[in-house]
């Protein structure tokens, strides 16, 4: 049955082997179990490699496909780097949860079929818990409820519109659909929940930033990266995906904007990103597609590595504010250069590798003449560089000198924020490493001129803008409320309103039965009480003579006599 | 350990003035450029001079004021959710 062995298998054994190893051992599972996935990955055949009978169904757990072994090539990637920056620090259970976390990711990038999808869907969902849940503090517990019952509950509407597409037309493929009735509107539903759109994209920013350093950098690649390739599989050029993503785009910049949590920052700015590739996957052409797909590959180079840096940071400083750090260059200069590779390659700057494949959504959108789609995504990049680009290493890394002087980051962090600064230059200046991976052919120049010069005005003038309207973005010492202040707040007020309505229903009820009860006891002890002597009986209570007593039965005997002849 | 300005020569004033002036002279160039490269826009008002010079400014601009907006109703204290009634879960 196994002629075959997943990759995400080496992976899961590889999180299962952390928690049965120490030391030495443990250091060689976490660097070779990766690779040996690595390795698996592009073994993996186009096609159905095999299935398996599952109740009625042949489900399939393992496809082969340009793009999903493009994406599950850069999760590896991502496991073997982030296993790189956080080996030293991290927990050993957070490693294994993060682990088996990255084998979710990878089973789903193979999964041929609905049902295996969803099965390594939930796998995520768990494991993606637990990794928040390392953040070790209150507010990660909390935030790590939260988180799962946002990703159960999403979890519990794709199964819904799976059931729903499997019982009305018999295939549990995962193939192209449009959202064109409820089943498959449900499937994209949950599908959507996880790449933080609207209207519940706040579960990101809360939860993200509460994990460990080391954990957010695992948390940045996969959740909202498998939930862009469901999309690419199942509803490319979906119409209603453009307006969702441009949303997204705009509401990561503003909320960005107005934060002062560092990694909150940066993970607002994944739901930008994220925005950019939904947007794409709605225009849904080759060139758009392949734009898609590239971008989530370099994305997720660059945000591990602002995460890496900011993570550096925190683990150095202990502090997650913007208000608290500041001036760090002069003892983190590798952090620094690293955080700010990261950060020109996210706002697309020529030369990173966020140029060479941002521009190609860009391009996709104006090759369709979505004028409006293209100067949106153009004012977003510029406004990425606002939040992000400058936003974050101005800061975090200059800004007042905040007089900290931690040390830069142990030589595993750096090393691994290296390899990763490396990559975004890599893929800047020779993009075509990347472009012959891209599910369709690639006919995309990434550097002319003009397109070099546009985006340069484009960038340095939003670089003017940030440090002339400076003034206007000191930071304060404050959260943004979203949309789950409806749940965690009015529900709870709504949930307490009736909490204690009811309870005063109830006392109110029981002061009206009390007084009744009393009321009816002092009737009943008038007209039965005894009297014990001392006052008068009550009427019923009475002894009465027998004479009497005769006299009123033969009174009413006669009364019905008398009625019955009448 | 105290702040002190002028330990590190990039915290200094005249290397702060120094970077506004080579930042303005790259600005300067970069809009200069178009008239030798020349852009072409998809759309002809892209390929307009000094086109995303301006659309990059204004966007941020545009940005910066709607997030001061917001910011006036959306933000809170950042104790705001632990003060709730009832336990924040």
């Amino acid at each position: 049955m196994f002629e075959f062995i997943p990759p995400a298998l080496y992976l899961l054994a590889g999180a299962l082997m952390i928690g049965l190893t120490r030391g030495m051992v443990r250091t060689a599972v976490l660097f070779i179990a990766p690779l040996l996935t690595l390795w698996a990955v592009w073994q993996v055949p186009d096609g159905v490699v095999f299935d398996l009978a599952f109740l009625d169904y042949r489900i399939e757990p393992l496809e082969g496909s340009p793009v999903r072994r493009l994406f599950a090539t850069i999760f590896a990637i991502m496991v073997l780097i982030g296993g790189l920056y956080a080996f030293r620090q991290a927990k050993w259970h957070e490693l294994a949860a993060a682990y088996a976390y990255a084998a979710g990711a990878i089973g789903v990038s193979f999964a041929g079929d609905l049902i295996s999808l969803f099965l390594f869907w939930e796998l995520m969902a768990l494991f993606s818990t637990v990794v928040v849940w390392c953040g070790g503090t209150p507010a990660a517990r909390a935030a790590g409820i939260r988180y799962a019952i946002m990703h159960l509950l999403g979890g519990v509407i794709l199964k819904v519109g799976i059931e729903g597409v499997v019982v009305h037309t018999g295939s549990i493929d995962v193939q192209p659909m449009l959202a064109h009735n409820f089943d498959t509107w449900m499937i994209l539903i949950g599908i959507l929940i996880n790449t933080a759109a609207p209207p519940v994209s706040a579960w990101l920013a809360d939860s993200y930033p509460e994990s460990s350093p080391t954990g957010s950098v695992f948390l940045s690649a996969f959740t909202t990266k498998t939930a862009v390739l469901a999309l690419i599989l199942l509803f490319p050029g979906e119409s209603v995906l453009i307006g969702i993503g441009l949303f997204m785009v705009m509401y990561g910049i503003i909320y960005a904007l107005l934060e002062n949590n560092i990694r909150r920052i940066l993970a607002y700015s994944i739901v930008n990103q994220v925005g950019f590739m939904v947007c794409a996957i709605g225009i849904g052409t080759q060139m758009a597609i392949n734009g898609a797909a590239a971008h989530a590959f370099a994305h997720i180079i660059y945000k591990a590595l602002l995460f890496m840096s900011a993570g550096t940071v925190v683990y150095r400083t202990g502090l997650n504010r913007c208000t608290e750090v500041g001036g760090l260059f002069r003892t983190m200069p590798l952090t620094a250069i690293c955080g700010i590779i990261g950060a020109l390659a996210i706002s697309g700057f020529p030369l990173t590798s966020g140029f060479t494949t941002k521009t190609m959504i860009s391009q996709a959108a104006a090759n369709e003449a979505l004028v409006f789609v293209y100067f949106m995504l153009a004012a977003a990049s510029a406004g990425v560089f606002l939040h992000a680009g400058i936003k974050f290493p101005w800061f975090v890394f200059f800004q007042k000198d905040s007089g900290l002087r931690p040390k830069d980051a142990p030589w595993n962090m750096g090393l691994a924020m290296v390899v990763f600064a490396g990559l975004c230059i890599l893929l800047g200046v020779a993009p075509e490493l990347l472009y012959r991976f891209l599910p369709y052919p690639v006919d995309y120049e990434a550097y002319t001129s003009g397109k070099v010069l546009f985006y340069l005005q484009l960038l340095l003038f939003s670089g003017l803008a940030f440090f002339m309207l400076l003034p206007l973005m000191k930071r304060t010492e404050t959260i943004s409320l979203d949309t789950d202040w409806i749940w965690r707040v009015a529900l709870l007020r709504i949930a307490n309103a009736i909490a204690t309505g009811l309870a005063a229903l109830g006392s109110r009820l029981s002061t009206i039965t009390r007084s009744t009860m009393s009321r009816l006891q002092t009737v009943a002890i008038r007209h039965f009480s005894t009297g014990d002597g001392k006052e008068a009986p009550g009427v019923m209570a009475r002894t009465w003579l027998i004479g009497g007593t005769a006299l009123w039965i033969a009174a009413l005997l006669t009364f019905y006599i008398l009625v019955y002849y009448l | 350990m105290k702040p002190n300005a002028d330990d590190h020569w990039l915290a200094r004033p005249a290397t702060i003035k120094m970077l506004w002036r080579v930042f303005a002279v790259v600005l300067g160039l970069t809009v200069i450029a178009q008239l030798v490269v020349g852009i072409k826009g998809y759309f002809g008002v892209d390929g307009w001079f000094a086109f995303g010079a301006v659309f990059g400014f204004l966007s941020c601009l545009a940005m910066v004021l709607v997030a001061k907006g917001l910011g006036f109703i959306l933000k809170r204290d950042e104790d705001y959710y632990d003060k709730g009634e009832g336990p924040d879960v």
